[in-house]
Parts: structure tokens; C-alpha cells; sequence
């Protein structure tokens, strides 16, 4: 079978489309599932309470959001490298749903730390980290937008991916030097006491309804992306009838 | 072959500079620009001396962090709109090489000044002498690194909707870990770490930029001028 013939937009769009509803479906059983386990099933943490229940969205989002950036840069430079117009409009689809991830990690991330820290927000290394790769997503975002030939979109973006993913890794560790030679971190994740096997299943259903969900979001944005890029193919009018 | 593309590199640096000579106004902007936001902190946080010496390396590093980025535009503004970038793309030499005389030039036009202002500007902010040679040495060594990264934003932002705050969007999350070993530097100074961590880590950065930034640019000026 060759693979390739889906990088065209035209063969890869009614594959898109029969793929969304898997996903999705993945998605909401997974989350349904993963929800049960993580409010009902999974026992109250003797040193946090219930506050802690909040991971179950928030390791999920904040991998995710790590994950989409390189997923991201990986077909930002397939597209610039092969000029493959599938990839590019891949990585601008992917890149909102990335976004999101980040939001949502750092926004259960502060409802986290008030009863865990007694603080909204720390200067922890992850938090930061995690608050400078949000930029990065957004400034990809603008650029996307702030340009109007898609073509050059395309390509001035995925210089910028590939620049931001060589610089992931560096501020990560210049941010986790810089927090550990200012003071000792008061505060851990790492340092967390293990945690139920429960939990983990659950926190993991919940890590795979978190992927299936990005896929199938990506996808449907790259459905739209296709037909307004194409839109006077005459596929796409057929598409139309 | 390897003579001439050194040529047009010389070429290039003494046309910018030259550039730069004749229309001093716009150098001197950016540097008082730096001057003016960190003389403003003191007067936004308060005189204490105590307080004024703790946040300097910071307040010092982000304004050239602001004026570094402010003085991009400039760096290919005026050749994209009259075209003479083009004519610098269509050149024989390498363009790599080419961007890198123009990061030259810019760098010599905003990021020296910076540092050698800057023991005046820590002065007023009370640090001490030895305080005051690391973090020249910090600016020394991290700016380029301001100049190359910020290269890259400027190619990529040429000729585009509000280029400006664009660029800084873009150029300002990749700043941060200069930032972060810029002021580390200066802080640690003051212990008993010592600084050369630091502005080694720092000096790394400034290499790195300087392998992969020149080749990002060039090709971003591609995009934006094709």
C-alpha cells in the first residue's frame, strides 16, 4: 500500500474524516472512564485531600502540550524540508489545540497550588517553563496569522517551530538552574509521594483520551484548513456539489 | 573565492556602520532608550540601596533585552523597502556569511554601546566594583546572542502586519535563557559560587547562536523575500 499518495490534501481529507469519529468516540469513552476513576474510584490523598484529584486534567494537558510542540516542529520541517503543503497545514492545525494544553496546564496547575503550595503560582521550573512554551505557541500563532500568501505562512512559521524546539530543552534547564542556584525549589512534583496504582491507571485512561481528543480536534481543524486552502479545486467544488 | 566573499563581508559591515555614522539618531534612540527604562526602575521600586543592588543585574539585563529587540526593525527594515536585499540574496556569496556581517554591524551599532554604558548605569544602582566588571563581561558575551536570535525574528517578520510587537512576541520567549545567565552571573558574583558558571553557560549560548541563527536567518530572508 502507498502511504504517500495521503500526503496529497485531496486523498487525506475523506481520511480525516472517517478518522475524527474514532477518535473522538476514543476520546469521550476514555474520558468518561478515566473520570469515574479519577472522582470515584481513586481514594481521597491522606497528605492532599481531594485537591489533588485536579492531575488527572493536568498531567495529561501539560504532556500533551509538550508533545504537540514537537509533533508540531516535526511537520513544520517535514513541510519546509519535502515543500509538502499537507504537512504545513498540519502543524498550523495542531498548533491551537497545543495552546490549549498549555492553558489548561497552567490554569489547573494554579488551582492545584493554592490548597497544595498556598500560592496561585510559584516560580517553580516547570511552571515557568511550561508558562514560556505558551508563549511560544502564541507567538507561532501570530506569526501564522500576521501573514497573508499561506505559502510564506508556511514556511516563515516552520523556521520559527524549528528554532522554538531547539530552544525547548535549553530553557527548560536554564529555568531549572536558574530556580536551583537562586534558592532551594520550596516546592516538588518530583518529590510527591508515590502514588496508588489506581491512580496511575487513571491518571494513564486519562492520558489516552487526551491524545485521541488532540487528534481529533487537529484533525477536524485540518479538514477546515484543506477546504479553505483548496477551495477552488475542483475536488473540493465536487465535495460541495 | 574565499577572498572575495571576505570582501563583501568587510563590504557589508563598513556600509552598515557607515549607515549607522550618518544617521546617528537612530543608534543613539536605542541606547537611551536603554538609559531612560533603567533609571526608571529606581524611581518605580524606590531609593533603598539594599533593594536597588538585588534587582540591578535584572533590571539591567532586561532593558537590553528591550533595547536589543526595539533596534531589530532596523536591522533589515531599510533594505527589504528599497530593495537592496534582494540584491544581497542574489549575490554570489554565501548569504549565511552575508547575515552574519549584517548581525556584525548591528551588534557594533547597539549591543556594544549597552555594554559599555552599562557601569554607569550599575552605578547608580550601587553594586560593587567587582559586581560591575561581570556583568560588563556578561553583556560582552550575551549580547551577541541578543543580535543573532533577534536576527532570525526580524528576517522571519519582514514586511509583515505589525511587525513590530510581532517580533517582539516572537523573539522575546527565546531571550529568556540569556536573561536567565545574563543577571545569574552578576548575582552569583556576589556569593561564593562565583560567576564564571555562568558567563561560560552564557559564552555556550552566544556559540550556539552563532552556528544556527546565521543559517535560520538566511533562510527566513528567503521566505520573506521570495
Amino acid at each position: 500500500m502507498n502511504w504517500l499518495k495521503y500526503s496529497s490534501p485531496q486523498s487525506f481529507y475523506p481520511l480525516a474524516g472517517r478518522m475524527v469519529p474514532w477518535f473522538m468516540g476514543v476520546s469521550v469513552v476514555l474520558g468518561l472512564i478515566g473520570l469515574y476513576i479519577a472522582l470515584f474510584a481513586a481514594p481521597t490523598d491522606f497528605q492532599q485531600g481531594d485537591a489533588y484529584r485536579i492531575i488527572f486534567i493536568h498531567v495529561p494537558a501539560a504532556w500533551m502540550s509538550m508533545l504537540i510542540y514537537l509533533v508540531m516542529a516535526f511537520w513544520a520541517g517535514i513541510g519546509l524540508a519535502f515543500n509538502t503543503r499537507l504537512s504545513s497545514m498540519m502543524a498550523h492545525a495542531l498548533a491551537p489545540t497545543g495552546a490549549l494544553m498549555t492553558f489548561i496546564a497552567l490554569w489547573t496547575g494554579a488551582f492545584w497550588g493554592r490548597p497544595t503550595w498556598g500560592a496561585w503560582w510559584v516560580w517553580d521550573a516547570r511552571l515557568t517553563s511550561e508558562l514560556i512554551l505558551f508563549f511560544l505557541y502564541l507567538g507561532y500563532l501570530s506569526l501564522v496569522a500576521a501573514i497573508d500568501d499561506p505559502r510564506r505562512a508556511d514556511k516563515a512559521s516552520a523556521v520559527l517551530a524549528l528554532v522554538g524546539a531547539i530552544n525547548v530543552p535549553i530553557i527548560y534547564f536554564s529555568v531549572k538552574w536558574w530556580n536551583t542556584l537562586h534558592q532551594g525549589s520550596s516546592v516538588s512534583i518530583t518529590r510527591a509521594p508515590s502514588m496508588a496504582s489506581i491512580m496511575l491507571a487513571g491518571m494513564l485512561v486519562m492520558v489516552f483520551a487526551f491524545w485521541a481528543y488532540s487528534i481529533a480536534a487537529s484533525l477536524m481543524r485540518l479538514r477546515c484548513e484543506i477546504l479553505e486552502r483548496e477551495r477552488n479545486a475542483g475536488w473540493v467544488r465536487e465535495t460541495r456539489r | 573565492m574565499a577572498a572575495t566573499a571576505a570582501a563583501a563581508c568587510g563590504a557589508v559591515v563598513a556600509r552598515d556602520l557607515l549607515i549607522a555614522a550618518r544617521r546617528r539618531s537612530d543608534v543613539l534612540t536605542t541606547f537611551f532608550f536603554f538609559v531612560i527604562v533603567v533609571s526608571l526602575f529606581p524611581l518605580g521600586v524606590g531609593p533603598e540601596p539594599d533593594t536597588l543592588r538585588e534587582i540591578a543585574p535584572g533590571v539591567v539585563w532586561v532593558s537590553a533585552l528591550l533595547a536589543a529587540m526595539l533596534s531589530l526593525a532596523r536591522m533589515f527594515g531599510a533594505d527589504y523597502a528599497d530593495g537592496t536585499l534582494e540584491q544581497v540574496v542574489l549575490t554570489a556569496q554565501p548569504l549565511t556569511l552575508l547575515v552574519l556581517s549584517k548581525v556584525l554591524a548591528h551588534w557594533l551599532t547597539t549591543g556594544l554601546p549597552l555594554v559599555l554604558m552599562a557601569p554607569l548605569l550599575g552605578l547608580q544602582f550601587d553594586l560593587p566594583g567587582d559586581a560591575l566588571v561581570v556583568l560588563m563581561i556578561a553583556l560582552l558575551v550575551g549580547t551577541p546572542a541578543l543580535s543573532l536570535i533577534g536576527a532570525v525574528g526580524a528576517a522571519l517578520t519582514l514586511g509583515v502586519r505589525g511587525g513590530g510587537a510581532l517580533t517582539a512576541l516572537l523573539v522575546l520567549p527565546l531571550y529568556v535563557p540569556v536573561l536567565v545567565f545574563g543577571a545569574g552571573a552578576v548575582t552569583a558574583s556576589a556569593t561564593a559560587m562565583g560567576s564564571v558558571g555562568h558567563l561560560s553557560l552564557l559564552g555556550a549560548m552566544s556559540l550556539v547562536a552563532l552556528v544556527f541563527a546565521p543559517w535560520a536567518t538566511a533562510m527566513a530572508l528567503r521566505i520573506s523575500l521570495e
